[in-house]
């Protein structure tokens, strides 16, 4: 066992890149539950994203439009989700889970022949002075442009619920449905636009994995991160902030294990996988004491009676 | 311009249409989707729906739906007590495996004696692995208020990875020649789950859903449990209102789903799969689900869907021999099914009304 | 300014099975404030949401100051000068005032200047708002002052309100008439809905009154007895219930030192409740909605637990008994909200028979259900107390308002109570019903039965109980005898004005 073999500045580092999908697919789905829906096909819409994003990668030769894809095809699967919960008014955990079982059987479906493929890779930032900082350097400044959109996207939906109209009405929405709809506020449409977004975010996480975190496509390679997605959600209390720094956690607790694991460490590998998943269920029992946070319209149907 | 009306009462006509019109609007979409990877679409749900009942080679097929489906039934059983309450196991799949290294394991530590008590006590094990294994969200839930969902969730991918764990450890075949798996409990007449009546393709776990089946039904409709389970589910304040203990409902509704995943996993393993080995569970416990909903979380619903979903796996194996259809294809197919019943299932609660635009 | 501001003609909606308002006329005067007065069901709702652009009328004319008024939605209504206060709030109790406040304006201003614009005009109206406070932690009289503020934040012409004294005690009554007055002086008309006879009679320029969706006349309700204006309203003389005026037992119901917590967010808890109830008494508790009414039911069915003897139930302490424990003792309720609670929407009459019949009538031997009993007891309630409804395999969200409250209840009464505690009873029922509930629970109470009428509707109270309680913040005031209260002392039990400030006139 050789713990000194881990590099310190390299294990941050790869924390940041762990950290990206969940967090892509975390902060999309807050937006979601802001407005009142709960959408449990995140795993579904991630590895829709993935497919489509290694698929436009492989077809185009460009991994930006790779990245657009993967947006388009994770909007377009919660799309039918929204269908389903906005206008069937069907019950919502069902429906999440009908997104994901079809995501993943569209996905493998799609991805047949792209098994084994090698993406082009996408550039990382190389900015002069500050990628080559002996530790600050390898930390912050050598990611690939997805890392920093993300960091990026959890500013601006932060902001955006704070200060702008946008970000108030769907926040009412999110707490009471019914209320929105009496004072005019078109409750049905705000939904589909925010679990569209909700998707495009997820679509962008699973394109990370199959794109630059991994890369490669394999079936049902997202691995349950789109569930452990949605328990960020829980434990950043709906609080933009929050999903970073949960993230950033349970990314490293991923990266951590690995890191164990190729270290040699005395402790079987199936084990060491184990505790991402463990992990998780222990946040959530801290976290779940916080009931009181959510929105509380958060998972009901909404139909406009009059 | 289409408006939903909420119906007075619940359509009962629509009850029973609904399932059967989201087959239809599958066979037609699935058709659809055939025909985009080349295939025709017509010999595609003939080879799926068709052949394995009445074709060349039914007499093998027909017993394996009994296979295919009997795990499937009595797992979605159990899922759909808790679904009516509002109780969502998602982790059957991890209950599933669990209850089956517990079956196996159990079995495998009487190697090489026989004995007519190995069996029953190997059921025993897998019924409690699969329960211990769903006491933890349901304690959690109990007592934290944590989500259901998202625990039993998480511990499927802690399961698989005990899975893998055991085949390479602690389950190990000593007389393996070092490839992972466990032994074969074909090979172990104590410890097999062999066919009651040979050649129907019912073993026990198949017995085990029919009264699984039985007891469901009885419990819903005569009971005084099943009556609380419906009611939570309808109208949980109500239910409060009406002496319904929670605890007790999340406690017994985790609990009997988990013992009845686990009792498919340890019929599986000691009958149709034969091992443990790393890939063991082939996502019986998340069709499950699908099969629960198809069956409108009705006990005889259930078994038609499950029948039904096992038609749709072996036809499925079929179209991929002879058809080349790709075996995503048939994933599709079953999630696309679930997709369409909860679309269609709104007319059980609303009517759809033409609506004039009016001009003021 | 004077002169017709609204000018209505014709109005006519009908909904699948009932025609909600059936040509409909009237108009409304620039300063005046009118009221549109009608019993539960009347088409009193319906007519106002045709005025707010909620709901497109049928056929018939709108026109204001001459023009013809069409709005599309609230939008273009509120565009138009038309602000509505609704009986059940708009609001988002996580969200502070002035959040609230900007989500019901069209463009609002920066948030500070919305803050400064909000003390402001509360200040002056009468109705002072802290804007950075959450709508949550207001009291009832509060969250109608973000309505009204809301309102007046857009210069209305016409201002609306929908029954908006259900939720204020005697004293904040007054408070918002000063402001109403102070509107009205300054030109804006103002539409009073309400069943109330006496502050329409003291607050009111003209009354139209809607009787099962018509307009059955105008009157100048300073001029028109109560009397008068109520059998226009009812149609026919209305019957008082009559109460044997039996002498009262032992006491059934002790409760001392009742306090909990309140079991949501934004709820009250309780503080401190002793109240003893004899057998044979009617005991009335008022109170404006969320003083604790909701958890005071709770604590007494048994569905949320207490100190083992807060409650004592003909000396035996059940504070820590589940509901059907103490149904089995002789302690029933019935809560306010009908559906959902009371009873389940999507299950038969037989099944939500079953909900509270189970113990008391023998429904089940052993866990295992007899649903032919079930049926007779179902069908038993629907006879005695002449629930209409096609048979008892209908759903409870098949029944009208009053034909279910009308199961609720008798389905309490005929299990043959000792003590019954029920909450607001004939809220959103219609009057015929009302009447039956009300003639039940006397009769209940001549046969014996102690009972606990929770209810916002003084004059049910005042009709029914022989006693009377206020709720206040969770506090429960002592006990005095209904003969003889006055309005003004109810008012000062309820809890007086809560902190508000009379209007600057």
């Amino acid at each position: 066992m050789d713990l000194s073999a881990i590099n310190p500045a390299l294990l941050i580092a790869s924390l940041l890149v762990a950290a990206t999908p969940i967090l892509l697919a975390g902060i999309g789905e807050l937006v979601v539950e802001r407005a009142g829906v709960l959408n449990l096909g995140v795993e579904g819409m991630m590895i829709t994203g993935a497919i489509c994003g290694f698929m436009a990668t492989i077809i185009t030769g460009s991994p930006a439009l790779g990245f657009v894809f993967a947006a388009i095809g994770g909007a377009a699967l919660s799309f039918l989700f929204a269908l389903l919960t906005q206008y069937a008014l069907a019950n919502q955990v069902a429906s999440g889970l009908a997104l994901t079982l079809f995501g993943l059987g569209l996905s493998s479906l799609l991805g047949q022949d792209y098994v084994g493929l090698k993406p082009p890779s996408t550039p990382k930032l190389d900015i002069p002075i500050l990628s080559d900082l002996p530790f600050l350097g390898t930390v912050l400044f050598n990611h690939d442009a997805i890392v920093y959109l993300g960091i990026a996207l959890v500013a601006a939906v932060w902001a955006t619920l704070k200060y702008t109209r946008v970000g108030l009405v769907l926040r009412a929405v999110g707490e009471n449905h019914d209320a929105a709809h009496a004072l005019g506020y078109k409750v049905v449409r705000i939904r589909v636009l925010a679990i569209m977004f909700g998707g495009a975010c997820a679509g962008l996480g699973g394109a990370y994995i199959s794109l630059i975190r991994v890369p490669q496509w394999t079936e049902g390679m997202t691995a349950g991160a789109g569930w452990i997605a949605l328990a960020l959600v829980v434990f950043a209390s709906w609080k933009p902030w929050r999903v970073l720094l949960g993230a950033w956690l349970f990314g490293g607790v991923t990266v951590l294990q690995l890191n164990l694991q190729a270290a040699g460490v005395a402790i079987p590998v199936e084990y060491l996988s184990m505790s991402p998943y463990i992990i998780t269920i222990l946040v959530l029992v801290i976290m779940s004491a916080d009931k009181s946070r959510a929105p509380a319209s958060l998972g009901r149907i909404f139909h406009a009676s009059s | 311009m289409f408006k939903l009306e909420k119906r007075p009462q619940p359509s009962k006509a629509f009850a029973y249409l609904t399932p059967i019109l989201a087959i239809i609007a599958t066979m037609i979409a699935g058709g659809l989707l055939f025909m985009a990877l080349g295939k025709n679409p017509f010999e595609a749900i003939r080879t799926i729906f068709w052949d394995p009942l009445f074709g060349e080679f039914a007499f093998y097929y027909r017993p394996q739906l009994l296979v295919k489906g009997g795990p499937l039934i009595l797992i979605a059983i159990g899922l759909s007590l808790g679904f009516r309450a509002g109780i969502w196991n998602i982790g059957a799949e991890g209950q599933y495996i669990v209850g089956a290294i517990c079956g196996a394991g159990v079995g495998l530590a009487f190697y090489p004696m026989e004995a007519w008590y190995i069996f029953p006590l190997m059921i025993t094990a897998g019924a409690f692995g699969g329960w211990a294994w769903a006491m933890i969200p349901a304690l959690l839930k109990v007592k934290f208020q944590t989500n259901e969902i998202l625990v039993s969730l998480m511990l499927v991918y802690v399961a698989e990875q005990l899975l893998a764990s055991m085949s390479l450890g602690l389950l190990k075949n000593p007389d393996g020649h070092g490839f992972p798996g466990s032994r074969n409990l074909k090979d172990y007449p104590s410890a097999f789950n062999d066919e009651i009546i040979t050649g129907s393709g019912m073993h026990w776990g198949v017995l085990t859903a029919f009264i699984a089946v039985i007891f469901a039904y009885i419990l819903l409709n005569r009971h005084m449990l099943g009556f609380s389970i419906r009611l939570t589910g309808e109208a949980p304040r109500a239910a409060k209102f009406s002496s319904v203990n929670p605890t007790r409902l999340i406690l017994f509704c985790l609990g009997m789903s988990g013992a009845l995943a686990g009792l498919a996993g340890m019929f599986e393993v000691s009958g149709p799969a034969g091992q443990i080995s790393i890939d063991f569970n082939t996502g019986y416990g998340f069709t499950a689900i699908i099969v629960a909903f198809l069956g409108r979380l009705h006990p005889v619903g259930i078994l038609f869907a499950g029948l039904l979903m096992a038609l749709t796996y072996i036809g499925g194996e079929i179209a991929q021999a002879n058809l080349g259809l790709p075996a995503a294809a048939i994933q599709l197919f079953q999630g696309m099914l679930l997709f369409f019943l909860l679309a269609v299932d709104l007319l059980t609660n609303y009517s759809i009304k033409r609506v004039k635009t009016e001009a003021l | 300014m004077t002169g017709t501001l609204l000018k209505i003609e014709g109005l006519t909606k009908a909904y699948p099975g009932v025609v909600a308002n059936d040509s409909v006329s009237f108009e409304i005067k620039y300063g005046e404030v009118h009221a549109l007065l009608g019993e539960n069901g009347a088409g009193k709702s319906t007519l106002v949401k045709m005025i707010y652009g909620l709901v497109k009328p049928d056929s018939g004319t709108m026109l204001m100051n001459g023009a013809p008024f069409a709005p599309p939605e609230p939008r273009a209504a509120r565009a138009s000068g038309v602000a509505m206060v609704f009986q059940h709030f708009s609001l988002f109790d996580a969200l502070n005032v002035a959040e609230n406040i900007a989500l019901g304006m069209e463009q609002p201003p920066a948030m500070r200047d919305l803050a400064e614009k909000i003390r402001t005009v509360s200040e002056d109206y009468g109705l002072p708002l802290d804007p950075y406070k959450t709508v949550g932690d207001l009291s009832a009289g509060e969250r109608q002052r973000v309505e009204i503020i809301r309102c007046l934040l857009q210069d209305p012409k016409l201002l609306i309100m929908d029954e908006p004294t259900s939720v204020l005690t005697p004293q904040e009554v007054e408070i918002l008439f000063e402001t109403l007055r102070k509107l009205t002086a300054e030109g804006v008309a103002i539409l009073y809905i309400s069943h109330k006879l006496e502050e329409i009679r003291a607050l009111c320029d003209a009354a139209t009154i809607l009787r099962l969706g018509k307009n059955v006349g105008t009157c100048i309700p300073a001029e028109t007895s109560a009397r008068d204006m109520a059998e226009l309203m009812v149609g026919t003389e209305l019957q008082t219930p009559k109460s044997a005026g039996a002498a009262l037992g032992d006491v059934v119901l002790d409760i001392s030192g009742l306090s909990i917590p309140s079991p949501s967010a934004f709820g009250t808890p309780l503080r401190n409740i002793h109240l003893r109830l004899r057998s044979g008494e009617v005991l009335g508790i008022g109170g404006v909605a969320g003083n604790g009414q909701d958890e005071l039911l709770l604590a007494l069915s048994g569905e949320i637990r207490t100190a083992h003897d807060a409650v004592k139930l003909k000396g035996e302490p059940i504070g820590q008994l589940a509901p059907n424990a103490r149904r089995m003792r002789g302690l029933l309720t019935a809560p306010e909200e009908r559906l959902g609670h009371a009873a389940a929407p999507n299950m038969s009459l037989t099944e939500n028979a079953l909900l509270t019949g189970n113990t008391r009538r023998g429904l089940s031997s052993r866990g295992f259900l007899k649903w032919a009993k079930a049926r007779s007891f179902a069908e038993e309630i629907i006879e005695k107390f002449d629930v209409r409804t096609p048979g008892p395999d209908n759903a409870a969200r098949s029944l009208s308002g009053g034909n279910l409250q009308k199961f609720v209840i008798g389905r309490e009464v005929l299990q043959d109570p000792d003590v019954l505690i029920v909450n607001q009873p004939t809220w959103g029922v219609d009057a015929s019903a009302a009447a039956s509930i009300r003639q039940a629970i006397l009769d209940l109470a001549a046969g014996g039965t102690a009972v606990i009428v929770i209810s916002q509707d003084l004059d049910e109270l005042m009709e029914v109980a022989d006693n009377f309680a206020a709720l206040n913040e969770g506090r429960l005031t002592e006990t005095r005898p209904t003969q003889g209260l006055t309005i003004d002392e109810i008012g000062l039990m309820m809890g007086g004005a809560h902190g508000m400030e009379v209007a600057h006139v």
